[in-house]
């Protein structure tokens, strides 16, 4: 590393045009950057690799002046910079491109790309832009219609115009926050040659991902983060290899072993055959996966997240249609039918966003954890809702369950994350559900509530309830888990027993149990 | 918010600035209130200004608003009068914004109950000679119906057609009043002008005046029937809310229609009868209204009843009992603006009430402090 006052440079020393120098960002409850260091050299692509979650975003929204760091220097060309916004960044010829893009749909492409420049500062001639525009799409092989409006164009062409607009900018680095996880395989491509291009004119590029494959056909130069420190920094891509990445990526922690009961596993009660299903944006998430839970076992699905576990879950939930397949829940079909369908089928589900969906924040406890059986006896007599005996339960509940909570009154949004997953479990748990599904039960909680989180879990699992765990944690799910199915775009990639975690790194960004296996041992490409 | 400079040395800064923090416990229960008293106190302030730069007293003008409004029995009554309506479509606001509903079509809602109560008279749909006792509750359902009606329609199309509900009822307000004129103009109009005949008296709501020969005291007091309905109609809404499986999937959809679908409500039904619920409060206003106070079918039953229950409604932070309360200081309001001028200064001071009592809930939410400036890293 370059000393910072250092005046005169050896011969060969090519100047980084991006340093960052243990940079650290901390947010309530989550230490996002811990030291980190990152550089890029001009005309290069550099990856940031690593989970979600692991700081990637972060440490780039950084450098793109959307956040301040608590601690920690930037520096580009060689000089100190303090950006207290995306302009100031700018400047600097710094551009990102979200993975949510920024632009105005009802607008065309010319007027979003001008949009906050203080040229043309009156009079807008816009046929003169249309043409400067087509013109830098042309240079760049960025082919988009300059006069459309934004709704009309696909997602693809939609990111052509976000890079557009850094270019346009004067970019001299552009950050790309995921931006293949919109995109469909050709338009990928495109992307790929666009950025190649844009090195030829000088350019560099920060490549952010958590896609192995990706990385590797792109990238020049990769760092990894893992849980916010950099576990590997700039490392070229000739020296290492997909299974060091993955084991950088993924950790390679000891895994603790929780008590767990030796159980046989009963009868069958989830069986999900061949199912397909569209994400919200109407592009498969699901292509076909197939699994199944027994009663008395924990069964895992590991995979990074926006792999179509959340799909998954939802379908099972009664809450998105599946348009292939089908979900037998003790033998009935539940596909394709209504949330209370499923639930009094003998569905529990603990949904990945605990105030979105699992709590109504405003509520109050009470209120709650009657949300699945507000309409039955003893808490509904007919149309009348038993106040009294909503509190009973509510009561019971918090005194088995160990919520901590003034009184059960009280607004479930002033709950820390730990008591309300609690409230959601113990609500779940007491209708004794046949089988229970959990998504990333325990993220963003600390140590002792993980913990009884955990605890949870195993006691449904000896009372003979199937339970599907979908987590991120690999740690936790190895501990809690009978077995997992790893899970890449929407595709089983396979079925694994024991905690061989170079293999679940591999499969978790896009190879096949199978290809493994036939490889012997696991190979770089 | 701006962030404030970096280290570099800037030429003379003032050394301290006003920083807005999002509250992250709660307030203590007393709080709110206090909030909005001081609130009203502030805006009270401010129309005293104003009326001083219009050249009057603003004392002598507090004074005899309060005098106006609740200076006696009689004015009290007649302040009663001006918010048994207001309380109806208040209710009738709240419940539907309760399911972030934002029904606005209550003033249309109320023209259609008038009408469906009229409707019974003047159809007829009932001889003229029928006893009291079944010519008001006949005509109370007719409104509860016809203004339920006018709340379907808009309901329907958002559950199923996810149109626009702020749109729907806005425009229907238009065609309830050219409806009513139609009828008032064309078919029911009395010997040429536009109102309709007279009701029969036994059409009318009773009112405390009408017993003034048993009990003295009632005389001259206006107060009626409609009065009671409103009140049990409040007490019926905080139960439906607060004690009803309805009430709570109608709480459970409007603070979170993601947990609610999740926990397997049926989020469309619910739109439909909670707008029908809102449109049968504000059509039985419309009906109280035309039989206890105006006992005829003509134009100006409303001077924006309707639009003044979206203000209460929210000034009431959509809590039944507390829609009562705001009613009557609005029917307080109304009744006194016209003892000081018909229009203009009164108007103004419910308006400055209501910019600082919504401006107010954001010192519920954010705490104000000032801070040093200092030089971050």
């Amino acid at each position: 590393m370059v000393n910072e006052n250092q005046t005169e440079q050896p011969k060969n020393y090519v100047q980084p045009i991006v340093e960052m120098r243990g940079i650290v960002k901390r947010f309530p409850g989550v230490l996002a950057n811990d030291h980190v260091d990152f550089e890029l050299m001009p005309g290069e692509i550099h990856a940031l690799l690593g989970e979600n979650g692991a700081g990637k975003s972060t440490l780039m929204n950084i450098l793109a002046g959307l956040y301040r760091p608590d601690s920690g220097t930037i520096l580009i060309h060689g000089k100190p910079v303090t950006f207290t916004s995306p302009k100031d960044a700018i400047r600097s010829g710094i551009g990102m491109v979200h993975q949510h893009f920024m632009l105005v749909p009802s607008q065309t492409v010319t007027e979003n790309i001008l949009l906050g420049l203080d040229d043309p500062r009156f009079l807008l001639n816009l046929n003169e832009y249309h043409r400067k525009i087509e013109n830098l799409g042309d240079q760049y092989g960025l082919k988009v219609d300059p006069r459309a409006k934004i709704w009309q164009l696909s997602v693809g062409e939609q990111q052509r115009v976000e890079i557009l607009k850094s270019l346009y900018r004067g970019a001299e680095i552009l950050i790309m926050d995921e931006p293949t996880a919109v995109l469909a395989p050709q338009e990928i491509d495109d992307l790929f040659k666009t950025l190649r291009s844009m090195l030829v004119s000088g350019k560099s590029v920060i490549f952010i991902s958590h896609k192995l494959q990706e990385v590797t056909a792109i990238a020049d130069r990769i760092s990894v983060l893992r849980k916010g420190k950099a576990t590997a920094t700039s490392v070229p891509l000739g020296k290492t290899t997909r299974q060091e990445l993955a084991q950088l990526m993924v950790g390679r922690e000891v895994i603790f072993q929780v008590e767990k009961k030796q159980q046989q596993a009963g009868k069958l009660v989830l069986e999900v055959e061949d199912l397909h299903v569209d994400n919200d944006k109407g592009l498969p998430a699901l292509r076909g996966v197939t699994l199944n839970v027994r009663a008395g076992e924990i069964v895992g699905l590991a995979g990074v997240a926006g792999n179509g576990q959340r799909e998954l879950a939802q379908t099972i939930g009664g809450m998105r249609a599946c348009t292939r397949g089908k979900i037998l829940l003790n033998g009935d079909p539940i596909d394709n039918r209504n949330p209370r369908y499923s639930i009094q089928h003998g569905l529990g589900y603990v949904p990945e966003d605990r105030t979105h969906t699992g709590s109504s924040p405003n509520l109050s406890v009470t209120d709650n954890v009657i949300m699945k059986n507000y309409y039955k006896e003893p808490i509904a007599h007919g149309w009348v809702l038993d106040a009294t005996s909503a509190s009973h339960f509510a009561e019971e509940l918090k005194t088995a369950y160990d919520i901590i909570v003034p009184n059960v009154e009280t607004p479930v949004r002033l709950l820390s994350g730990g008591n309300l997953q609690r409230v959601i479990l113990a609500r779940e748990i007491s209708g004794q559900p046949s089988f229970l599904i959990a998504v990333q039960p325990t993220r963003g909680l600390d140590v002792g509530a993980i913990e009884g989180i955990q605890r949870l879990l195993l006691a449904q699992r000896e009372a003979g309830a199937a339970v599907l765990l979908i987590s991120e944690e690999l740690e936790e799910l190895f501990s809690l888990s009978d077995r997992v199915y790893v899970i890449y775009e929407g595709r089983i990639m396979g079925e694994v027993h024991d905690s061989n975690l170079e293999n679940v790194g591999l499969m978790m960004t896009g190879t096949p149990l199978d290809q493994i296996q036939q490889k012997g041992s696991p190979a770089d490409d | 918010m701006t962030e404030t400079g970096s280290t570099t040395i800037k030429p003379k800064k003032f050394p301290y600035r006003v920083k807005f923090e999002q509250r992250l416990t709660e307030v203590p229960r007393w709080f709110p209130a206090a909030v909005s008293v001081g609130a009203i106190v502030v805006a009270l302030l401010l129309g005293a200004v104003v009326i001083a730069f219009a050249g009057g007293d603003p004392w002598r003008s507090y004074a005899h608003i309060a005098r106006a409004s609740f200076g006696s029995l009689g004015v009290f009554s007649d302040t009663l009068v001006k918010a048994t309506p207001l309380i109806l479509v208040g209710l009738a606001c709240s419940v539907a914004f309760r399911m972030k509903l934002w029904n606005i079509g209550a003033e249309g809602q109320f023209f259609l109950g008038a009408f469906g109560a009229s409707a019974v008279v003047l159809a007829p749909l009932l001889p003229a000679e029928t006893p009291r006792w079944i010519f008001i509750p006949v005509m109370m359902l007719a409104g509860i119906l016809a203004g339920a009606l006018w709340g379907f329609i808009p309901g329907i199309l958002k559950a199923k057609l996810n149109v626009n509900e702020i749109i729907t009822t806005l425009m229907m307000n238009y065609i309830a009043v050219a409806w009513n004129n139609y009828f008032i103009f064309a078919i029911w109009t009395e010997g040429g002008f536009q109102m309709s005949p007279v009701f029969p008296k036994n059409a009318w709501l009773p009112r405390l005046a009408d017993y003034a020969i048993q009990v003295p005291l009632f005389r001259g007091l206006t107060v009626h029937l409609g009065l009671i309905m409103a009140l049990l109609a409040a007490v019926l809404v905080w139960f439906i809310l607060y004690r009803s499986r309805w009430g709570y999937e109608i709480r459970l959809i409007g603070d979170n229609p993601r947990a609610a679908k999740y926990a397997g409500l049926n989020i469309t039904r619910n739109m439909v009868l909670v707008m029908m619920l809102s449109g049968g409060l504000a059509g039985l206003a419309g009906m109280s209204e035309i039989t206890g106070v105006v006992h005829r079918l003509q134009g100006a039953i409303s001077p924006g009843y309707g639009f003044t229950g979206i203000i209460i409604a929210w000034l009431a932070k959509l809590n039944p009992y507390a829609v009562i309360l705001v009613s009557v200081l609005f029917g307080g309001l109304i009744l006194a603006g016209r003892e000081i001028q018909p229009s203009g200064i009164p108007r103004m001071i419910q308006g400055i009430i209501l910019v600082c009592l919504i401006a107010s809930d954001f010192l519920i939410r954010y705490r104000v402090r000032i801070v040093r400036v200092n030089g971050e890293a």
